[in-house]
């Protein structure tokens, strides 16, 4: 089912899809810039190039369906809904920021628009979305739970705690691997023998497919299938995007340890180009839309960065008052 | 007034907070079998399997899934066997439930209860044995509560359930089974509410968990050499009821801190520190605390009884602080 080819998608959900990556790829590249003239500020992980996976399977859920996310999130809340303004002021730690400026980069959650969190600890979120499908399904629900999670989290042991306690109860939950081929700093190929994610829960009999993860219409069609199965009851299930970090394991990262692809490579895997290139050939983009959606995204950040720098700082009080909740 | 035990009052409040809300589901390690000591027994036959789960042996998972479901709108009892299997399930419990709230800027609640058991004296050796509440009152965010009676295990039980928070609930495997009169339905018990155990002039002794049992019996001895010693059990440990404790020692002048878990570093530590700064010019005499030593808990028998703290110890720590 990897063969997105097969599917065409009307003109109105590649503008959207492509709507989506633009925004995300120019919001990461000015988050990039922010971050090394010190305006956003600690750990920054940034999914450039991996935006087709955000834009494919949050495209498709309801806003009250739940996103877990991880370490490197931005795609996934703004792909799920989460006002560009607001993310861009909690990666400064402002009072405006989605979680006030208490989460930053690492810990986004916007309960309006179904990201219930992104953490920051590899692999933690995994039973998190476990649980969450497991609520609503006793609370007669048909609500879905989808969590991301990149390939470095399938060696941790909660994963497979995860995995096999999802198969037992049958949970209609959707597990979806950006593997992009680097644990951190280390390739694959030096953490585990085990080539494909989805070989790691075949044991388990999860329901899995493979696709281009940089194509953004095959990523769309798999997950399709997945979320119709999952919205009737069925589940677990299993998307493994294969990726491209573009960027380093974190900005600042000076990745010594692999070669930078040559622009001739990149432009091939490049989701934004493919599905251009996609739209013109199918006849639903032209150069003008293009450009306009391009020339959008970048307004919209900049309007995000504007809103973000005039968010004051939250009170010191803050801390103390959200310690416990009552 | 009814006879009950600290196991039964468990049973007890799990049932009517379950039968009170159906988003209460209760899931460990053979709890819809009752569990090895019979505290979810017979929750299974009256609620179902879907609300009374049992798991692998995966701690990590089921505390990551009672966390998720407490997000999404269920109130989750998760039962971790022994408090020494806790440390499988910390990156869960630490990084996921007790931040939540704080890091989603208040967006997100965790209503989790942990019940967990801890303690030595049954020959379970160094893994299971421990008392490790300590650590869980280093970790804002979390709540930890440390019944020491069957009243007031129902009574925190029914409140910990009910808190929008996690809440970390450390039971002890020496006080399951011990028969108390109780009154018919406990009532539910704020938490940050110490109970004064025993009216004392001469010595404020507080004491944790099986502890308090112990310095009663203390109190006992010592009121045969005249000295007049009040028991005061904290109950929660987060919240801490500091002001009851330093109402006491205005009044007697001398405190003594006791529990089972490890002296250096334990939770007795953060007391002294506490009263002292709150109440130094009203010291009369060191503040003693009575912990187990830096070491494991020893397997073999003699070695164990000789490792535990208990009555005698409390006693000793009362006659030093009156330099008797």
């Amino acid at each position: 089912m990897a063969d997105g080819a097969a599917v065409q998608p009307d003109g109105d959900v590649g503008l959207d899809l492509l709507r989506t990556m633009w925004r995300i790829r120019v919001f990461e590249e000015r988050v990039g810039e922010l971050t090394r003239a010190d305006e956003v500020h600690g750990l920054v992980h940034l999914s450039v190039g991996q935006e087709a996976v955000a834009a494919g399977v949050c495209g498709q859920l309801r806003r009250d369906d739940a996103v877990y996310s991880g370490h490197r999130a931005h795609g996934h809340a703004i792909a799920k809904g989460a006002p560009l303004e607001r993310v861009m002021a909690e990666l400064m730690g402002r009072a405006d920021g989605l979680c006030r400026g208490l989460g930053g980069s690492m810990h986004l959650v916007d309960v309006e628009h179904g990201l219930y969190g992104a953490t920051g600890v590899v692999g933690g979120n995994v039973p998190l979305a476990l649980g969450s499908a497991l609520a609503h399904r006793l609370l007669g629900s048909d609500q879905v739970a989808v969590v991301f999670f990149g390939d470095g989290a399938v060696q941790g042991g909660i994963f497979v705690e995860s995995v096999n306690l999802a198969t037992l109860w049958r949970l209609p939950v959707i597990l979806v691997c950006e593997n992009n081929g680097f644990a951190e700093f280390t390739p694959r190929s030096a953490h585990t023998n085990v080539e494909r994610v989805s070989d790691v829960v075949a044991p388990y009999g999860v329901e899995r497919a493979t696709v281009d993860g940089n194509d953004v219409v095959a990523v769309r069609t798999a997950f399709a299938r997945f979320l119709a199965e999952a919205r009737g009851g069925g589940g677990p299930l299993l998307l493994e995007c294969l990726t491209h970090r573009l960027r380093g394991h974190y900005e600042g990262d000076p990745q010594r340890y692999r070669e930078a692809l040559a622009a001739d490579e990149w432009q091939e895997l490049d989701p934004i180009l493919r599905l251009q290139r996609r739209g013109a050939a199918e006849g639903w983009l032209d150069d003008d839309t293009s450009s306009r959606l391009e020339q959008e995204a970048h307004e919209q950040v900049e309007e995000a960065v504007r809103f973000a720098r005039e968010s004051p700082f939250p009170p010191a009080s803050l801390t103390a008052e959200l310690v416990y909740a009552s | 007034m009814t006879e009950t035990t600290y196991l039964q009052a468990i049973t007890t409040t799990l049932s009517e907070a379950m039968r009170a809300d159906q988003r209460v589901l209760v899931l460990g390690e053979d709890v819809a079998e009752g569990g090895p000591w019979g505290a979810t027994a017979g929750l299974a036959e009256e609620f179902g399997a879907e609300r009374v789960r049992n798991t692998p042996i995966s701690e990590a998972a089921i505390c990551g899934i009672a966390i998720g479901a407490a997000e999404s709108g269920l109130r989750p009892v998760v039962e971790i066997m022994f408090v020494d299997f806790l440390t499988l399930a910390l990156d869960q419990l630490v990084n996921q439930a007790a931040k939540a709230h704080f890091m989603s800027g208040g967006q997100l609640n965790v209503p989790l209860v942990l019940r967990t058991q801890g303690g030595a004296g049954q020959r379970g050796g160094a893994q299971h044995s421990q008392s490790l509440e300590a650590w869980l009152t280093h970790v804002p965010g979390l709540k930890v509560a440390m019944p020491s009676t069957a009243a007031d295990a129902a009574g925190l039980l029914a409140t910990a359930i009910a808190d929008p928070n996690p809440v970390v609930f450390v039971e002890n495997k020496t006080l399951y089974f011990r028969r108390e009169e109780v009154t018919e339905r406990p009532p539910a018990l704020p938490f940050g509410c110490a109970r004064l155990m025993r009216h004392g002039r001469d010595v404020t002794v507080v004491a944790l968990s099986c502890l308090v049992s112990e310095a009663m019996a203390a109190a006992d001895e010592l009121a045969g050499e005249g000295i007049d010693a009040e028991v005061i059990d904290p109950r929660t440990l987060v919240p801490l009821d500091l002001d009851a404790i330093v109402e006491s020692v205005r009044r007697t002048h001398r405190l003594v801190v006791a529990h089972e878990a490890v002296q250096h570093g334990g939770f007795g530590a953060e007391i002294v520190a506490q009263v002292q700064a709150a109440a130094f010019d009203e010291l009369d005499a060191p503040i003693e605390r009575v912990g187990a030593p830096f070491a494991p808990v020893p397997f073999s028998p003699p070695l164990e009884d000789a490792y535990l703290p208990g009555r005698a110890e409390v006693a000793a720590a009362v006659r030093a602080t009156l330099a008797l």
